[in-house]
């Protein structure tokens, strides 16, 4: 019989995945919250990273390699990172060839602009919608192979739990319709979560609200390992917002922007000042405790306030519109300010996920059968991401992991069909009953309230500088809320188009997953890339060169360390005052 | 005292349940948007009346207006919600469902008709396989800026909602997915691929349906020049009909 192949997820590594088993022959049955073109990736603004070299600057593909890993300060594995980036000229290729509209060069060729971690142009963009526009093309190929029966979608449905045979190898997924609310098992052979980041665990972020990360906390309840996830990147620049921070891309820098507040009434170009190399495309961890100390150890904040200011003022804005339009419309619409005028106000937000479901080098997480792609995955990105490297590891990640489930589901002994139907009868009661729980919750605790805590919560004490008596009194007040969960009270009890219900699932999860951030964090006693404590400000390879990971116990996360792949680039001190010494 | 905006919602239980007025008094910041309204209703989900409801339903996911599902008709005009900002609105509020898609509850609604527009007029292109086959067609510069404009769609509906002709009465496809055709038939593997593209709309629901109100390209968030993909499109219809015609 044909294996089944599940993924869920529409993103840009959910749709990768789907095209590639389309392609070699396989069916996909896709699931998504929203309808896949609507998945968080159409945020994404900067660009895309691929060393094409079209500038004369002699990048290659083994210094995009070299200033991931270095930017990552050496916590990623060396061996998929590599292939990434060997892999992303081709990408951007084959992105161009499905009709994305990237920026072009007087000659007609792609135009690469300027990311921060680097010296090159080696980013590839649309304007200022660059995600939104790769999605495109991908949901564009995909609805090609859904008209070709290849591809059967279920957009509006959220995947609830995985289903796991006796011996612990997942033979499917349960779901829950987010009209209906019907709950239903589905068989497969091999399910890829290519679910995203978990940005809503601190409230708000720059992320888009159904990024929860609530799958990936649920299978961690099953069984499967995060990998350091405490690894979360704040992002230097952001407008901050009631309902949403809203990034202000690392292109705007990228182009030429500057950040700067007064000091001694005169304007303090503070990053160019503190890293002469790189100015203000240091990477975002680097920026980001810049603009944290000018604020709170320096108290030199804007009129006093927690903003700093990124200007575009001196660039002309034929030019700006050209190749920042998306964004700067953004902070038009959102704040009234015209930042072709005027410089905008931002400061530093919760971002992107480094961490995440820990998976080998081919994609499948310590759950036979279960792979990860995506924001949801661990992989690539260390203990910080460069902008630029997601979108692309979004992609790589579906090119790796799809192929990969179908080697997997060719060489099973027992396919999900033989499988008798009593596993996946129980754990469909199991979520059916734990539904019915959550509906007739009559306490008095208003679960969007509850969520509203953990945000503050989160975002208080695991960010930007992190103290160990803070992040303990965190993962104490985690244990509170889950305590309170018991008491929560749904808003609504209707059985129709109930979001309360979905919602308050979710939270439990994103306390699970909340809670594993915390303990990773307790007990990385160093300081590297976005993880940063001052008590331990150093980087501390003999200790720390290695992966969390964390395995979900009735008491809380435990935890256990793995080597680091170092075996291509020896770990060297990571400064970016100063230029980059040449890794070959 | 705090200021305290009224918002008017329109709601409704399920499709084909009647739909009520329901009112809320929301407390004002700055920045405020109708999202933001919305959220504080499902933190405490109680009416102007003082009378505890249900929250309300809606669906939203960026909140940047660049995802296009919180497409709602919000004073009278279909406009998505997270940039729909208090300050620059008329008071009260009101807000309701695009009226053009199956209501769902509330204000979510399901718009798997834009999608199969999609899907009928083959809205991609044809690329061999995901392959290396090396580096993409070169195109004119300013070519790419005009295909990035009309590729900004995000099917969000505010055009078709706006649409006279676009209803549960006729079959037209609706301004989005004609513009989507504009688009692949420029592109340089589109081109050769053109006549089909253009055969796509000429049937049942297709370009001959237009009535040139011009309302679409009024309401588009994305400021895509709908109306020029329209009149563009009919020209090419037109000249497909005659070609078609001299080859019997
Ligand atoms: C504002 C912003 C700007 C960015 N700019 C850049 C940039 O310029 N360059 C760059 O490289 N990166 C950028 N990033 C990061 C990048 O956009 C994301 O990391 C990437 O798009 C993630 O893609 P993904 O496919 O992993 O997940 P997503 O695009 O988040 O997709 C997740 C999918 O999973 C589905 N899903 C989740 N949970 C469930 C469930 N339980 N059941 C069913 N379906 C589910 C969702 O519906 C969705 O389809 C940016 C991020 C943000 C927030």
């Amino acid at each position: 019989m044909e294996p089944r192949y599940i993924v869920v997820g529409g993103g840009l590594a959910g749709l990768m995945a789907t095209i590639k088993i389309c392609e070699a022959g396989g069916s996909v049955d896709l699931f998504s919250l929203v309808a896949v073109k609507r998945s968080h990736s159409v945020c994404a603004q900067g660009g895309i990273n691929g060393a094409v070299n079209t500038k004369g600057e002699g990048d290659s593909t083994w210094e995009h390699f070299d200033d991931s890993v270095y930017g990552g300060d050496f916590l990623a594995n060396q061996t998929p990172v590599k292939e990434m980036c060997e892999a992303a000229p081709g990408i951007i290729f084959l992105m161009d060839r499905m009709g994305v509209p990237f920026s072009r060069t007087p000659e007609g060729l792609l135009d690469f602009r300027r990311f921060g971690g680097t010296k090159h142009h080696r980013t590839a963009f649309s304007g200022a919608t660059t995600g939104q526009q790769l999605i495109y093309a991908c949901d564009e190929q995909v609805r090609r192979w859904e008209v070709a029966g290849k591809v059967r979608k279920y957009e509006g449905w959220d995947v609830i739990s995985a289903v796991l045979d006796k011996e612990g190898i997942c033979r499917g997924i349960v779901a829950q319709n987010l009209v209906t609310m019907e709950i239903k098992v589905f068989r497969g052979d091999a399910v890829n979560l290519a679910t995203g980041g978990p940005g809503m665990i601190y409230g708000r972020s720059t992320q888009s609200v159904i990024c929860t990360g609530s799958i990936a906390g649920q299978v961690y309840q099953q069984g499967a390992y995060l990998g350091n996830p405490e690894m979360i990147q704040v992002h230097p620049t952001a407008i901050p917002g009631a309902d949403k921070l809203r990034l202000m891309s690392e292109s705007a820098r990228g182009e030429g922007g500057r950040v700067w507040t007064y000091r001694d009434g005169k304007p303090w170009y503070f990053l160019e000042d503190m890293f002469p190399a790189y100015g203000n495309l240091v990477p975002r961890d680097i920026a980001t405790r810049a603009i944290y100390q000018v604020c709170y150890d320096m108290k030199l904040g804007v009129d006093g306030q927690p903003v700093v200011y990124l200007d575009l003022t001196h660039i002309d804005a034929a030019t700006l519109d050209r190749k920042l339009g998306g964004i700067l419309e953004i902070y038009e619409k959102f704040i009234g300010d015209d930042p072709r005028k005027v410089p905008m106000k931002i400061f530093p937000a919760v971002h992107y996920s480094m961490g995440g479901l820990w998976v080998d080098f081919d994609a499948m997480t310590n759950i036979p059968g279960l792979f990860a792609s995506g924001e949801a995955d661990y992989q690539y990105h260390g203990a910080n991401r460069l902008g630029a490297n997601s979108l692309l590891s979004a992609i790589y990640g579906g090119m790796v992991s799809g192929p990969a489930m179908m080697q997997y589901a060719q060489g099973l002994k027992k396919s999900c069909a033989d499988i008798p139907q009593s596993v996946f009868d129980a754990e469909l009661k199991r979520q059916q009953n734990a539904t019915e729980k959550l509906y007739n919750m009559r306490g008095n605790e208003n679960p969007y309230l509850l969520h509203k805590e953990l945000g503050e919560w989160m975002s208080e004490h695991c960010t930007i500088v992190r103290y160990n008596k803070n992040i303990q009194k965190l993962e104490e007040h985690i244990q509170v809320l889950m305590e309170r969960y018991q008491k929560l009270g749904l808003p609504d009890t209707g059985r129709y188009a109930n979001q309360s219900v979905i919602f308050a699932r979710n939270l439990w999860n994103m306390l699970e997953y909340g809670r594993a951030i915390a303990v990773g964090a307790l007990n990385r006693n160093e300081s590297r890339g976005s993880h940063y404590k001052p008590e331990f400000p150093e980087r501390d390879d003999e200790n720390f060169l290695k992966t969390t990971k964390a395995k979900w116990t009735p008491n809380g996360p435990a935890l256990e360390w793995e080597e680091v792949d170092v075996q291509y680039i020896k770990p060297r001190p990571r400064r970016y005052d100063v230029d980059k010494e040449a890794s070959k | 005292m705090a200021e305290v905006i009224r918002l008017r919602v329109k709601r409704q239980d399920g499709p084909g349940a009647a739909p009520y007025w329901e009112e809320f008094d929301i407390k004002y910041r700055a920045n405020l948007n109708v999202i933001a309204m919305l959220q504080d209703i499902q933190q405490n989900p109680v009416n102007a009346k003082g009378q505890k409801t249900t929250p309300v339903v809606w669906g939203c996911n960026c909140l940047e207006e660049i995802c296009g599902e919180c497409a709602m008709v919000i004073n009278g005009t279909p406009r998505q919600a997270c940039s729909a900002l208090v300050d620059k609105l008329t008071k009260p509020i009101t807000v309701e469902p695009l009226s053009k898609f199956t209501i769902i509850r509330d204000l979510y609604i399901d718009r798997a008709k834009l999608f199969n527009a999609l899907k009928k007029v083959n809205a991609w292109i044809p690329i061999d396989g995901t392959y290396d086959l090396g580096q993409g067609p070169k195109q004119p510069p300013a070519k790419a800026d005009w295909m990035y404009k009309l590729s900004q769609c995000m099917t969000c509906g505010c055009c078709a909602e706006s649409c006279p002709n676009y209803s549960d009465k006729s079959d037209f496809i609706g301004p989005a997915a004609i513009s989507q055709v504009r688009l692949f038939m420029n592109h340089p593997t589109g081109q050769l691929h053109r006549d089909e593209l253009v055969d796509n709309i000429m049937g049942n629901g297709g370009i001959a349906d237009c009535g040139k109100s011009q309302n679409c390209v009024r309401v588009c968030p994305k400021e895509i020049p709908l109306t020029t993909s329209l009149a563009d499109m009919n020209r090419e219809a037109l000249k497909r009909w005659f070609s078609r015609g001299l080859r019997f």
